[in-house]
């Protein structure tokens, strides 16, 4: 395939080929399934090595689950996941345990994705212990390591997670997630539960981190601020489906999907001379257990055809390491 | 990152030193009157569980037929004597022994069991339905008549006692760990360590396990009651302790045929019965108010 991505000199890190992720709904007596909520569809894509790639959409739209799709924490209804050229979607635990040092994940809500009831340092000891045959000193002072990476302090190595703030609860949750020298982390939503001056900060350390050890990260978010400032490239998904990928610089420039253009104009601008208008969406997203015929997009796409309610838009290359799926893609609207 | 940042960060961050859950939960218990209570009643039967042979007057299995039936604060004998002429104070003593070993032998295989058959149970949607089955086959029996099936089955003794009472705690126990275990296996923290590749049984012991452990403790209080009066209960229909052995449901089995003439054979065990009863039970209740604002720490 031809890319010219601005790292189209670097390698393929992790590749997926029509990942689809749908669950069941049971109901009835005999709790038998009664059609799918169809999470994530047909979705296709590479990460270079250390790049950012990150991904928005609304809630709802599948974000999450791909990012737990990818390590392998949802099971794939179809599709493959290469790392590093090999197959990693149906490998046992043991198996994976390899590509688990590989991939780690950073969760949205610091606080709720740390034991209550387990100190930090043992914390991220364990990690240690799980993959590791270090001594006991070993691991602590790799902790310890770890601790000041991420501009904690010795001191917390013995304070439960209600001890610590927002911020610096997410910064354990970075600390776990680099412990074992991963090459691609998930960043789901990493920093939407934090206030805006942490926010800044975590991002800064990422980004340090991702300079320091070449990480890729796949940076799930709902902010198009954060991500416009992190990211290399986007992706963005709207009901299960990709809907446009391209560098961040191309696509906040010239969005060729109209949903993409609808959500650019939403961010808002601190600024009183340029009066542009909102496009607004109207009605809500559509049920993903029962979704639209053709584009899963016309049932809200201001410049939708009839063409648009049968034929499913191909994902294709439009421009140059653009993609976008959509019959009439680059029309303003 | 630069040093500027890094110190805003932590200066602003409020990191206030709270104590530990278990201390709390200590303090908030010890304002608890009654359970303070129950709590001097079980201190004083362990430590008289533990200094039996100092505190004892007598020999609680020696006879001595001459003072039999002695009543209450007589010479050498304050609680008087039985039939045989035994010291009814060193027998309670001794008592306190048993009933204490048999509940915590009872409780702890009820436990070992119920958490493991929860632990699975909730953990593995496969097996949830099997093992909740069993339980609710178990549960299907009324308690003592299980425990009196069990020692048919495996003879009268106080080991037995202890396994019939333990098999009859398991469905209770696996039914409250099974509930914790599912709202916590829907907790994050459970999915980041899956995504470190922590195996399921380092989740179920390091991870769930310790967060479900509130209501483990309320259980096994309370439990720890009824074991110690079911004890009394099968040696008191004589499927339990076997004479001369010192345990209270027999001494009022035996005493019951002397009421008339010696109430205090009969008064006292079940004054040592209740109090004991009593005490676990209030304690229990104490440990659930005590715990409960933090059973939910999130």
């Amino acid at each position: 395939m031809v890319t010219l991505s601005p790292k189209s000199d670097q390698k393929i890190l992790l590749e997926l080929k029509g990942v689809k992720k749908y669950f069941p709904i049971k109901g009835g007596i005999l709790k038998r399934d009664q059609g799918h909520v169809k999470a994530v569809e047909d979705v296709s894509l590479q990460l270079y090595e250390g790049e950012s790639l990150g991904v928005v959409g609304e809630s709802g739209c599948g974000k999450s689950t791909l990012g737990r799709a990818i390590l392998g924490l949802e099971e794939l209804t179809e599709g493959k996941i290469h790392f590093r050229n090999e197959e990693i979607q149906d490998l046992k635990r043991k198996e994976k345990l390899k590509f688990v040092k590989e991939m780690q994940m950073i969760f949205q809500d610091p606080y709720a994705s740390l034991n209550p009831r387990q100190r930090i340092g043992h914390a991220l000891e364990e990690v240690f212990t799980m993959h590791t045959n270090m001594s006991a000193k070993e691991k602590r002072a790799s902790v310890l390591d770890l601790l000041h990476e991420v501009g904690l302090k010795e001191e917390h190595f013995d304070r439960y997670p209600h001890e610590f703030s927002g911020g610096q609860r997410q910064r354990i949750g970075i600390a776990r997630a680099i412990a074992l020298n991963p090459s691609f982390v998930i960043c789901d939503e990493a920093v939407s539960a934090l206030d805006v001056s942490v926010q800044a900060q975590v991002l800064k350390l990422l980004k340090t981190l991702q300079e320091k050890y070449q990480l890729s990260y796949l940076f799930i978010s709902h902010d198009l601020g954060v991500v416009r400032y992190f990211c290399d490239r986007v992706l963005v998904m709207y009901l299960g489906n990709t809907v446009e990928l391209g560098t961040v610089k191309e696509l906040f420039a010239n969005p060729l999907h109209p949903y993409t253009q609808a959500l650019l104009s939403a961010i808002p601008r601190p600024s009183v001379h340029t009066n542009k208008k909102r496009i607004r969406l109207e009605g809500d997203l559509p049920n993903p257990a029962n979704p639209p015929t053709g584009c899963p997009f016309h049932t809200r796409c201001p410049i939708a055809q009839e063409v648009c309610m049968v034929d499913k838009p191909a994902w294709q290359e439009i421009e140059p390491a653009h993609f976008a799926a959509c019959h009439f893609a680059g029309t303003k609207i | 990152m630069t040093n500027a940042v890094l110190t805003t960060d932590l200066k602003t961050s409020v990191v206030k030193k709270k104590e530990k859950v278990y201390v709390t939960t200590l303090k908030r218990l010890l304002k608890n009157k009654l359970a303070v209570a129950g709590m001097v009643i079980i201190i004083l039967q362990i430590g008289m569980a533990i200094f039996a042979p100092v505190i004892s007057t007598h020999d609680p299995i020696h006879q001595n037929l001459v003072k039999s039936e002695l009543p209450m604060f007589s010479e050498n004998h304050w609680l008087g004597t039985d039939n045989y002429g035994r010291d009814v104070w060193s027998r309670i003593v001794y008592g306190a022994r048993i009933s204490l070993l048999v509940g915590i032998t009872a409780v702890s295989l009820g436990l070992l069991g119920g958490v493991t058959l929860g632990l699975l149970g909730g953990y593995y949607k496969k097996l949830d339905g099997i093992i909740m089955r069993i339980v609710d086959l178990l549960f299907s029996f009324p308690g003592i008549l299980l425990a009196m099936l069990i020692i048919a089955i495996l003879g009268t003794n106080l080991v037995n006692v202890a396994i019939a009472i333990s098999i009859w705690s398991i469905p209770t126990c696996a039914r409250i760990v099974r509930g914790s275990v599912l709202s916590i296996k829907q907790k994050e923290y459970i999915m980041a360590m899956k995504s470190l590749g922590a195996s399921d049984f380092r989740i179920m012991i390091r991870h769930i396990l310790p967060n479900a452990m509130a209501p483990i403790i309320v259980f096994a209080t309370m439990r720890m009651a009824t074991a110690i009066l079911s004890t009394a209960s099968l040696s008191y229909l004589g499927l339990g302790a076997q004479p001369p052995t010192p345990e209270w449901g027999a001494m009022i089995a035996v005493g019951q045929n002397y009421m008339w003439t010696s109430p205090h054979l009969t008064i006292i065990p079940g004054i040592a019965i209740m109090l004991t009863v009593f005490a676990f039970n209030v304690v229990g209740d104490g440990l659930r108010d005590a715990l409960d604002p933090n059973m939910d720490i999130n």
